[in-house]
């Protein structure tokens, strides 16, 4: 009889050992090539001035220091527009346009997921296909569209359309399909409770990790949002633009920029560590079923 | 007997088509109000514009005087006369077809490879892969890794090594930017749908595994070709949908990396020159031209590897 290999006193199936082996290198090869450069971004934030200088370069730092964050915050406080003002914009435009397409697409996710109504499934087909492109194909007429609704150089313009940015809202549908079961909307609604409200009290409820998912997507993507070729003024422009024109003087400021990044980077990341299981939950029902 | 039971409701079968999707209709008039707000707006900002830079791109038009219709014109010229359009193009077309299935493959493989990992270790090893493609900026690294001087550290490296003499130039040195720009953003790209395929494979149902076992899979290569892929289908599909549309859309990290325009227009891509023509010289018919050339090739390439995911495992 063929013996059965355990692993956490689990019986293994088709795996060799020596296959083991080999993708754990591999892994761990590429692994190593996916942590060097964030390590490095790290570490030369850490490093004096001196350090950042030095023949052959280091990869580790001997004498670690904050200065170049204190350095950043000086050269942010220097700046022509308060640098309050451009951390205000980020947060304003992350939360609101992060809000508004919770809200829009959580509602419409609902009814696409849970109504059957004539129309409804072209609906979702179009919001497929729209996976399809990226938004740079239609940012021309986006801006006539911007200019002859008045928006152009206000928050407006960067807020809502990014409350029908699709993919949220996609991941939202394929979820609330596989992990809200009809039957209880159906007995709610025998009872009488409305649309709306089964939405809001039962459905709701069901989905939170859909909506942890949308939020840090969403968030994520605004608050790396740099320049926008809708905003002109100084005054609404983002903290990643402000950022960007602190490093943008180059070698001098060579410390002050991987603290920039260092900053920048570790917002996304430590949500996202908070957040992974239910990301991955609501990742499980993501499938394209054609 | 009152005269309103006598108004008897017809029945499905009395009502023609028309009649029955009106009655539909009027009965889930509450789903009409839920799915509007959304999709107003996403017409408004998504469909409109894809269907508008169409009708655009048949015409000469600089925002300031109506548009004029010269109907192929600019594609003409795109195609005859525009020889940095062609160029960019070409590199679009490299960097897409390296980068998208290099991405596509290398996500699957490092997903397929966590889940044999403890929950513990893989959500650690989860964050490591995924990182690089939430951190914004941080990609800027690579500048300094590949510094031109003696104080970027793959030149010290190199020079410490006595590889070479004198420093390299990586991102001005036209050898250099395509592959280092592909390197990096392969780097990265490990982002929604390594997730995607990370859950795929965790909701696998495992007593598929031990059927196949038992049926006579012998090693992992079979059982991933028999049982894991065809069960990831639906990941599988997202997850190209994903990685094509991103990297047809490159040209972000080699303004970044190598400047824009780059060196001998090298790693210049139809972003790039959709932006030259949209941002600093608005002519907007031209531009829509090739916003509408992009929206073609994604789509395109879009439904043909869906369809191909699609037949797999039949």
């Amino acid at each position: 009889m063929k013996r059965l290999r355990t692993r956490r006193h689990e019986v293994v199936l088709n795996r060799s050992a020596g296959g083991d082996v080999g993708i754990t290198v591999l892994l761990a090869i590429l692994g190593v090539f996916m942590f060097i450069p964030m390590y490095y971004t790290v570490i030369q934030s850490l490093k004096p001035l001196n350090e950042l200088f030095y023949f052959p370069p280091r990869f580790y730092v001997v004498h670690p220091t904050l200065d170049n964050f204190g350095n950043l915050f000086n050269l942010m406080s220097d700046s022509w527009v308060p640098f309050s003002r451009y951390i205000f914009n980020t947060v304003l435009i992350s939360v609101g346009g992060t809000f508004g397409n919770l809200v829009l697409s959580s509602i419409c996710a609902y009814a696409l997921a849970k109504i059957d109504f004539p129309g409804g499934k072209q609906c979702f087909w179009i919001i497929q296909k729209s996976l399809m492109f990226s938004a740079t194909v239609g940012s021309i007429i986006k801006f006539i569209i911007l200019t002859w609704l008045g928006w152009i150089d206000t928050y407006l313009a960067v807020i809502v359309p990014a409350w029908c940015s699709t993919l949220g809202l996609y991941l939202m549908k394929q979820f609330m399909e596989s992990n809200v079961s009809t039957a209880i909307l159906e007995s709610a609604r025998l009872d009488g409770a409305s649309e709306f409200r089964t939405f809001w009290s039962i459905a709701m409820p069901m989905v939170k990790p859909a909506w942890l998912t949308l939020i840090i997507f969403s968030f994520q993507g605004l608050w790396q949002m740099g320049s926008s070729e809708y905003i002109y003024s100084e005054q609404l422009k983002t903290l990643n633009y402000a950022i960007g024109q602190i490093t943008a003087a180059g070698i001098t400021r060579a410390g002050a920029s991987a603290a920039a990044t260092v900053v920048m980077m570790v917002v996304p990341i430590i949500v996202f560590v908070i957040s992974q299981s239910n990301i991955i939950e609501t990742m499980g029902s993501s499938g394209m079923k054609d | 007997m009152s005269k309103n039971t006598e108004k008897k409701v017809k029945t499905r079968r009395e009502m023609t088509k028309a009649q029955w999707t009106w009655f539909l209709v009027r009965r889930n008039k509450m789903a009409y109000f839920m799915v509007a707000p959304f999709m107003i707006l996403f017409f408004l900002f998504t469909i409109v514009p894809v269907f508008l830079s169409l009708l655009l791109s048949f015409t000469s038009f600089n925002m300031l005087e109506p548009p004029k219709f010269i109907f192929m014109d600019n594609y003409i010229t795109l195609f005859l006369d525009d020889d940095l359009f062609l160029t960019a193009l070409k590199n679009t077309l490299i960097f897409a077809v390296i980068v998208g299935p290099a991405s596509y493959i290398i996500s699957f493989a490092v997903a397929w490879f966590l889940n044999e990992l403890s929950p513990r270790v893989r959500a650690v090893a989860t964050l490591v892969f995924y990182a690089p493609s939430i951190s914004g900026n941080v990609y800027l690294i690579w500048a300094t890794m590949f510094s031109g001087d003696a104080y970027g550290y793959v030149n010290g490296v190199l020079l410490k090594l006595g590889l070479i003499d004198t420093p390299i130039l990586w991102f001005t040195n036209t050898k250099y930017i395509m592959p280092l720009c592909i390197m990096v953003a392969l780097w990265t790209s490990l982002g929604t749908s390594f997730l995607s395929f990370i859950a795929g494979l965790q909701g696998i149902d495992k007593s598929l595994f031990e059927a196949g076992s038992i049926d006579g899979v012998r090693n992992r290569w079979q059982e991933l070709w028999y049982i894991t892929l065809p069960s990831m289908k639906p990941q599988l599909m997202f997850g190209a949908i994903m990685s094509i549309t991103g990297s047809f859309g490159f040209g972000g990290i080699v303004s970044a990396l190598a400047g824009n325009p780059p060196t001998d227009y090298v790693g210049y891509t139809l972003s790039h020159h959709l932006s030259e023509y949209q941002g600093n010289r608005w002519e907007v018919g031209y531009a829509s031209a090739i916003t509408f050339l992009m929206f073609l090739l994604m789509i395109g390439a879009n439904l043909l590897v869906t369809k191909l995911i699609s037949k797999l495992g039949e």
